[in-house]
């Protein structure tokens, strides 16, 4: 899979509220409720405001969590990055 | 329409036409005791009509519409006029109110608070309502229950209590014949009949109250308590909306604080005994 | 007067909302509701001495009409998200057209499903990145579906998976076998864009295709609506450029659609009290017909003209399809049944 980069959804877009073990996410655009549970938080919150891809994100994941910067990571948020843009929260930049 | 009603119950005021006098006056005597006004515009529209003119007389054959109309729905006898009727009643509400979340619940109040139910048709809330609200709890209703999207206050929603199959000798030991609607027999949901509110219970329909409990109830099966998360709340919550999606952020907030400041547990319980002592049990314990 | 008169009448100003007695509300709101406009009457009375069970409720409208447009719109933002990567070029129609460029019509204005129009040559390639973001076909009967293909001016209908919404994407906007072919091509290359960076038809032709869509495709149905847009929309158009009429005559007679924009300019003035120049204020007697299908309501709601409704039901596919087509479409419709 190619490494595509996307970006976030502009600030105040987003209203996210944690509720137990699952995020409770309202897009302001959409109208829409996701429903989500880790890694997606992290990964939206770890996006900012910059494009970003795969790798990207791994690296900067690493950096706050306890996380390998080894190539399996990168398959996997690679394809949660896409689960996203399909629900409309990220975008392809 | 030739045949004409309002009725009043909670915020909604409700105007029914319909092709045949008999349900008119069916819920004429249900809801004789709700307050009347003749000059307040009806919120919701509920039409109960003949397909073809003939069909008024020959095998005459109930269809349910109004503001909304679900193409294709199955129209019923006109023995059942009267459920066809609440089921109107339901309908227009569900799809069309948007003042309030609505949610598929129960609801009955006790010192200024108020136990919601959430659940499908068989799971026992509208029954447990109705045998709470003729003890010392206020009915505010069996089928929906309304949130406030502002301050989060439950608002009654007090229709007819719609009692099914062995419910209805359940309830009709404990109260006055005169407060019981006829008998619906064999109904698509089988034998029905209608309870009539208790009067304080009517009285009281519009003020709000703040929940402090939510159950989710299952009936048949041991007794069992199972506390539940607020996202799984929320989940379930979502699905026993009738306008969630609809109502936009204002209804993520609402639903959002609901489950945050509300404890809520999945109970089930084999008959409505064990049922109503979890719930007074639990009640105990929310208070606290 | 009858309810559905009343209502028109609010709506064109002629008529003072404070001087309804309380109960003529039910058949006002009853008549919008029918109509799929009782956001639209409740954004024209915002400001207006209503009674407040009345005022309660029109501010629940307009609340869940601002709710429901932004929904249909995103559903035009995801569309775009979908056909950007190939460059493929969607304008916007119909309501989310009108949200989209912020037009007087769009307050309170339901919208349904997106419609959207492509060059015929890409349709082929919007349906497959459509399909690939997650739209899917809604099941249909497979007559239908080739007589979609083959002889009506959109793919069949498309559903969206996880957001249940629908799409149409058109190549042009009326029926290929219609007896009237509007200019796709020139709707296409001489698009706007909104300001909410859509691309939308520019101003005669989006007359054009309201006027199309309420008298030329439709039965009729949704026509105090679509009228209401035509009337508003002109309206607003001739108040930016008055010389509006003059493009408006000239795209109309491009597209072959003069006679229906004319028509619904008549009926504007007929029924929403439009200002019309020279050439455009005449009589039709033909306007008879249109004027009580558009009254054709009672204040409970339903249409009160049943053989009316008929006959425009197979006027609208008369105008759609040659009379052999029509012969065999209907009687397959009826079999059906």
């Amino acid at each position: 899979m190619t490494d595509r980069t996307y970006r976030a959804a502009p600030p105040g877009a987003l209203r996210i509220e944690p509720l137990g073990e699952l995020t409770a996410i309202f897009d302001r655009r959409s109208m829409q409720t996701h429903l989500v549970v880790s890694p997606m938080p992290e990964i939206l919150d770890a996006m900012g405001a910059d494009a970003c891809n795969a790798a990207g994100l791994a690296t900067r994941l690493a950096a706050a969590f306890d996380l390998d910067v080894a190539e399996d990571v990168k398959p996997i948020l690679a394809e949660r990055l896409s689960e996203l843009a399909a629900m409309g929260l990220v975008e392809r930049a | 329409m030739k045949n004409k009603l309002r009725i009043a119950v909670g915020p909604v005021q409700f105007r029914i036409g319909s092709d045949w006098a008999e349900p008119i006056a069916a819920l004429a005597r249900l809801y004789a005791g709700y307050p009347q006004d003749d000059t307040r515009p009806a919120d919701a529209t509920v039409r109960l009509f003949a397909a073809r003119p003939w069909r008024r007389w020959l095998r005459p054959s109930v269809h349910i519409g109004g503001d909304f109309v679900v193409p294709d729905a199955l129209p019923l006898p006109l023995s059942m006029g009267l459920l066809a009727a609440e089921m109107g009643m339901n309908l227009q509400v569900a799809l069309g109110w948007r003042r309030h979340m609505l949610l598929h619940a129960s609801a009955v109040a006790k010192d200024g608070r108020a136990l919601i139910m959430s659940g499908e048709s068989g799971s026992g809330k509208s029954t447990l309502a109705a045998l709470l609200g003729e003890g010392d709890w206020r009915l505010m209703g069996d089928e929906f229950t309304l949130i406030d999207l502002f301050g989060g206050d439950t608002l009654a929603f007090p229709r007819a209590v719609s009692l099914k199959n062995e419910a209805i000798a359940e309830v009709a030991a404990r109260v006055d014949p005169a407060r019981l609607g006829p008998l619906l027999a064999a109904t698509p949901k089988g034998d029905i009949r209608h309870l009539i509110p208790r009067a304080d219970a009517i009285a009281a329909m519009h003020e709000p109250v703040r929940p402090a409990l939510l159950l989710f109830p299952r009936f048949g099966g041991e007794v069992a308590v199972e506390p539940m998360g607020e996202g799984e709340a929320f989940v379930r919550l979502t699905e026993a909306s009738t306008n969630y999606v609809a109502l936009g952020e204002a209804g993520f907030a609402a639903l959002t604080r609901l489950v945050r400041e509300t404890p809520a547990f999945g109970i089930s319980y084999p008959d409505s005994a064990a049922g109503i002592a979890l719930v007074e049990q639990l009640w105990a314990e929310a208070a606290k | 007067m009858s309810a559905v008169r009343t209502f028109v009448d609010l709506l064109a100003g002629r008529r003072d909302p404070a001087a309804l007695a309380p109960r003529d509300w039910d058949g006002v709101i009853g008549v919008a509701r029918s109509e799929a406009m009782l956001a639209t009457l409740a954004h024209s009375l915002a400001d207006a001495g209503l009674p407040p069970a009345v005022a309660t409720l029109f501010a629940d409208q307009r609340a869940a009409a601002k709710v429901a447009q932004a929904q249909a719109l995103w559903e035009a933002e995801m569309a775009r998200r979908a056909l950007a990567p190939t460059g493929i070029e969607f304008v916007l129609l119909k309501g989310a057209a009108y949200a989209a460029a912020d037009m007087a019509c769009s307050a309170g204005r339901q919208i349904g499903d997106l419609d959207i129009l492509v060059l015929a040559h890409d349709i082929r390639r919007a349906e497959n990145l459509l399909l690939k973001a997650g739209w899917e076909w809604v099941k249909s009967d497979p007559y239908d579906d080739a007589y979609y293909r083959q002889h009506m001016h959109e793919l069949p209908p498309m559903i969206h998976k996880a957001r249940d919404r629908m799409i149409d994407v058109h190549h042009t906007i009326l029926p290929r076998t219609h007896r009237i072919t509007p200019d796709a091509l020139a709707l296409v290359s001489d698009a706007v864009t909104s300001s909410a960076g859509f691309a939308v038809l520019n101003p005669a032709d989006m007359a054009c295709h309201c006027a199309a869509h309420m008298l030329a495709d439709g039965d009729l149905q949704g026509g105090l609506r679509n009228l209401w847009d035509f009337h508003t929309m002109t309206r607003d158009f001739v108040a930016a450029d008055p010389g509006f009429w003059g493009q408006l005559d000239g795209r109309a007679s491009l597209h072959g659609l003069q006679s229906a924009v004319h028509r619904a300019a008549r009926l504007s003035r007929d029924l929403y009290g439009a200002a019309l120049p020279d050439g455009w204020d005449r009589q039709d007697p033909a306007d008879t017909w249109f004027r009580r299908r558009l009254f054709a309501r009672d204040d409970w709601g339903r249409v009160t003209d049943p053989l009316l409704e008929q006959a425009f039901y197979i006027r609208s596919h008369w105008l759609r399809m040659p009379p052999v087509m029509l012969a065999k479409h209907l009687w397959t419709k009826w079999r059906k049944r």
